[in-house]
């Protein structure tokens, strides 16, 4: 197929179907704030696949993975009670489930490894590191169908995951059981992990589960985008990453997972809105407005003495009434003389016509804005105090009563 | 199989030593990280420090020795600090900040080591690293002042005396940052200086602990032992204790069950350190399931007890003139229906034990001085609370019972004299019923002033 070998097809197949449908599932425990839920589920597993090779005798994968869907199911349960009945807090509990239950995997996989005959062909091994690249066509079987489950399922009952994602209590008020829908999620999460751990193994498990969700929240707000990406996400870390594994010899899970921080960082960086590159470039762009918005306050504030007249002002009255540096004001003034709201004559600054009459809507605002902070104190905590002026952020009644406040007093500004 | 010989109890002593050894480093360490809820931290480093090894490794030629260390000591901080940017400048969550940020320096470290033919051949391989090899260590041994004793415990002793002097020293601090990190920074120590000294040192220690004892069992020593110290006291210094001495009996455990059963020993310890949890959360006297369960039963049976004898005075009051025994025998039934089978059989029961209810001659039950004294009170506390909801919280008067029936256990004769003298001493509660007067042998304005001052 595509001229490629027929096990680099079925690698490529079955990890990124794996990668695709573990990062669906996963996006709701980064969103519940459960990452590192499947972290522990990851490990706990391990006994239960011992459990169930040592119950079927033989390397039974639907008995041993029923085995590590219990346990899993179990190890999620004791962090549920020891939050709930004791004072043990949550990292403790994951941290006691993953490391104590991983313990007991690895002295059973001891126990198994001692029998006669059996033991060396249990592959147990594969469980800690994985072993994408041995993916047989039956194990992308396997994929499709856990990947048919889990999308039907989020189909399904996506409004209902949905409201227990981000309301619970509300969710519960509405008559859903939150108790069962988290359980029906926590069991979707073990049976990704079941289905994975032995593809990709134990670390690099809690990785695909984390990864793509956490990358596809800078991108949106909506659940439901976050979803489609999530999946797009872990997709490409299993296709991206058994392909260059495919190529260079080097092991597949391990370079899946650093596919996956690649996308993670080009998302923190580049990611527009929630990403590090526009944040900086918003901040800037806020400071900036706020410099030009002071520059203008300061200029009218000088000229209203003198208004109707025109106020022709020297570079050092306005260092005076600001702490700017001497350069970045020049370089304020040039640009609102670029902008036409500034004029210049022997080295003295003055506004311009269309200049004053912005520079007395920016000084109606601030003075608005004062006048609020000083009428309403209990309310400033609430407000937007970014905005310009009054009139978009606050209720119509208060806009008007410190309208009317700042005119009986005086200071309204006339442009 | 258990035939055990001199040699096997050296080779059983040595492990056990080793283990307890790197147990009890791992577990006083942790006790700051479950303190601080970043178990998890635990974790994460112990996976993240792989390509600080790695690198370490294929920088110096060494498997062993200070390169190592300090290769796993830096990446060790470097996880925390990177988990903290990303949870800062990405607006992650930490839990998931920190899930992206070890998996990934995890993945690259399995990369380089599994991608470099020398460390290929060096042995330095990642299931001994995550394993480790236990049951080997007092077969690699060295002299020391003519004894022979594992090569391990050179390693070991020397991070455990480190791991006490780190904590002596800083004692105060890492306690202050513990606890209240904003109180340690208003008191003039940097926080974050500690806290990246405590990541240095789990690393290191967690690097040396490895080789020994492998990655899963130092996760475990990192939180287990620390989180069952933390059910059974509230004190730090008892705590780091215990968590010591879980972690020897962990070793003592897992090195015992483990070589006689020829099994994976430090499998056996992490389970072994999992039993003593287990044990602390449904044992522990404060903390524990069990004893929780016992308190809550004990605080019903009270409840019961005062329920029976303030119904026991309340039904003598409401028929002072009548009959007052074949009253009470009389309305025995609906009593027993009203009590609640068991709880209340026990609380009749316990209540004759103590001498405050007899069996009146007539047949039922009746009120001894003890007994009428204590309902007098409890009674009293109902009727007070009563009339200071009518009359502060303006409740109608179809509102009072139920909340006075559940507050009247849990007001004693202070807070009594203090609602009686605050309702200008009433007499009577909203209902019309007289307040049983404070008993006399407490004279009510002696502990008033009492709770004033």
């Amino acid at each position: 197929m595509f001229g490629l070998p027929y096990n680099t097809v079925v690698v490529l197949f079955g990890a990124s179907l794996l990668g695709g449908s573990v990062g669906l599932v996963g996006c709701f425990a980064i969103l519940r704030g459960r990452a590192l839920t499947g972290d522990a589920l990851a490990h706990a597993a391990l006994p239960g696949v011992c459990l169930g090779f040592l119950i079927a005798g033989e390397r039974h994968l639907g008995i041993m993975l029923g085995g590590a869907f219990l346990v899993g199911l179990l190890g999620i349960n004791c962090i549920a009670g020891l939050r709930r009945w004791t004072r043990v807090k949550e990292d403790a509990a994951i941290g006691f489930v993953l490391s104590v239950f991983f313990g007991a995997g690895v002295v059973l996989n001891s126990v198994i490894q001692r029998l006669p005959g059996t033991g060396s062909k249990a592959g147990l091994d594969s469980f800690y590191l994985g072993k994408a690249a041995g993916m047989s066509a039956d194990d992308v079987y396997h994929i499709a169908a856990m990947a048919l489950v889990l999308l039907l399922l989020v189909a399904l009952l996506y409004k209902e995951f949905k409201l227990v994602t981000f309301d619970s209590a509300f969710a519960q008020v509405q008559g859903m059981s939150a108790l069962a829908l988290d359980l029906l999620l926590m069991a979707q999460i073990a049976l990704a992990v079941v289905i994975g751990l032995p593809i990709v193994g134990v670390v690099m498990m809690a990785g695909l589960l984390i990864i793509p969700g956490v990358a596809a929240r800078f991108w949106t707000e909506r659940l439901g985008a976050m979803l489609l990406l999530s999946l797009l996400f872990g997709f490409l870390m299993g296709l991206v990453g058994s392909g260059i594994s495919s190529e260079v010899a080097i092991p597949t899970g391990p370079i899946i997972i650093l596919t996956g921080t690649a996308i993670f960082g080009g998302s923190l960086l580049a990611a527009p809105r929630r990403g590090l590159v526009s944040r900086i470039l918003a901040q800037r762009r806020f400071q900036r407005d706020l410099d030009r918005r002071k520059l203008l306050r300061v200029l009218f504030d000088l000229s209203e003495p003198r208004l109707p007249g025109r106020a022709e002002l020297a570079l050092a009255d306005l260092l005076q009434r600001r702490s700017w540096q001497p350069a970045r004001l020049r370089r304020l003034l040039d640009e609102a003389r670029a902008a036409g709201q500034v004029a210049i004559a022997d080295g003295r600054y003055a506004l311009t016509a269309g200049g004053l009459q912005r520079a007395a809507e920016v000084a109606r605002g601030y003075r608005l804005w004062e006048l609020f902070l000083h009428e309403y104190p209990d309310m400033a905590l609430a407000a937007d105090l970014t905005s310009e002026s009054v009139e978009p952020v606050l209720p119509a009644a208060i806009v008007a009563d410190l309208h009317a406040k700042l005119k009986l007093a005086g200071r309204w500004p006339r442009g | 199989m258990l035939a055990v010989t001199t040699a096997d109890l050296s080779l059983t002593g040595w492990t056990i030593a080793v283990g307890a050894v790197a147990n009890v480093a791992c577990a006083l360490l942790g006790c700051y990280l479950v303190l601080r809820r970043m178990s998890l931290m635990g974790d994460a480093i112990s996976h993240a420090v792989l390509p600080g090894i790695a690198l370490a490794f294929l920088l110096s030629g060494q498997v062993h020795g200070w390169p190592i260390i300090l290769g796993a000591m830096l990446v060790g901080v470097l996880t925390s600090f990177l988990t903290q940017s990303v949870n800062q400048l990405g607006k992650v969550p930490e839990d998931a900040s920190m899930g992206v940020v070890f998996v990934s320096l995890f993945a690259f470290g399995v990369i380089l080591i599994s991608t470099s033919p020398t460390a290929r051949a060096a042995d330095l391989d990642v299931d001994c690293v995550l394993m480790g090899r236990i049951e080997f260590v007092p077969l690699d041994v060295e002299e020391w002042f003519g004894w022979t004793v594992p090569r391990a415990l050179g390693v070991m002793v020397p991070a455990l005396l480190a791991t006490l002097v780190f904590i002596l020293v800083l004692w105060k601090e890492l306690k202050v940052v513990a606890f209240d990190p904003a109180l340690a920074t208003a008191m003039g120590i940097n926080a974050a200086l500690v806290h990246y000294a405590l990541m240095a040192m789990v690393a290191g220690v967690t690097v040396v602990s490895f080789e020994t004892v492998g990655s899963i069992l130092v996760v475990a020593m990192l939180v287990v032992p620390a989180a069952t110290a933390h059910l059974l006291t509230d004190r730090l210094a008892p705590m780091l204790l215990l968590a010591a001495g879980v972690a020897v009996f962990a070793s003592v455990f897992g090195a015992g069950l483990g070589l006689v059963w020829n099994i994976n020993v430090a499998g056996m310890m992490a389970v072994g350190a999992g039993l003593a949890f287990v044990l602390a959360v449904f044992f522990a006297p404060q903390h524990g399931v069990l004893g929780k369960l016992i308190r809550n039963a004990r605080l019903g049976l009270r409840i019961q007890c005062e329920d029976v004898i303030a119904r026991l005075y309340r039904m003598a009051e409401l028929h002072e003139e009548a009959d007052r025994a074949e009253t009470v025998k009389h309305r025995l039934g609906a009593l027993w229906s009203a009590s609640g089978g068991l709880l209340g059989w026990l609380a009749v029961y316990r209540l004759k034990q103590k001498g405050e209810i007899v069996a009146a001659p007539s047949g039922g039950i009746e009120l001894t001085e003890a007994g009428r004294r204590r309902a007098e009170s409890i009674v009293r506390a109902h009727r007070l609370w009563e009339a200071y909801l009518e009359k502060d919280l303006e409740l109608p008067p179809d509102h009072l019972h139920e909340p006075a029936e559940r507050m009247e256990h849990y007001i004693g004769p202070d807070l009594q004299s203090e609602l009686e003298s605050r309702l200008g001493q009433p007499g009577v509660d909203p209902h019309g019923r007289s307040i049983p007067p404070a008993p006399p042998s407490k004279p009510n304005v002696l502990s008033r002033d009492k709770g004033e001052r």
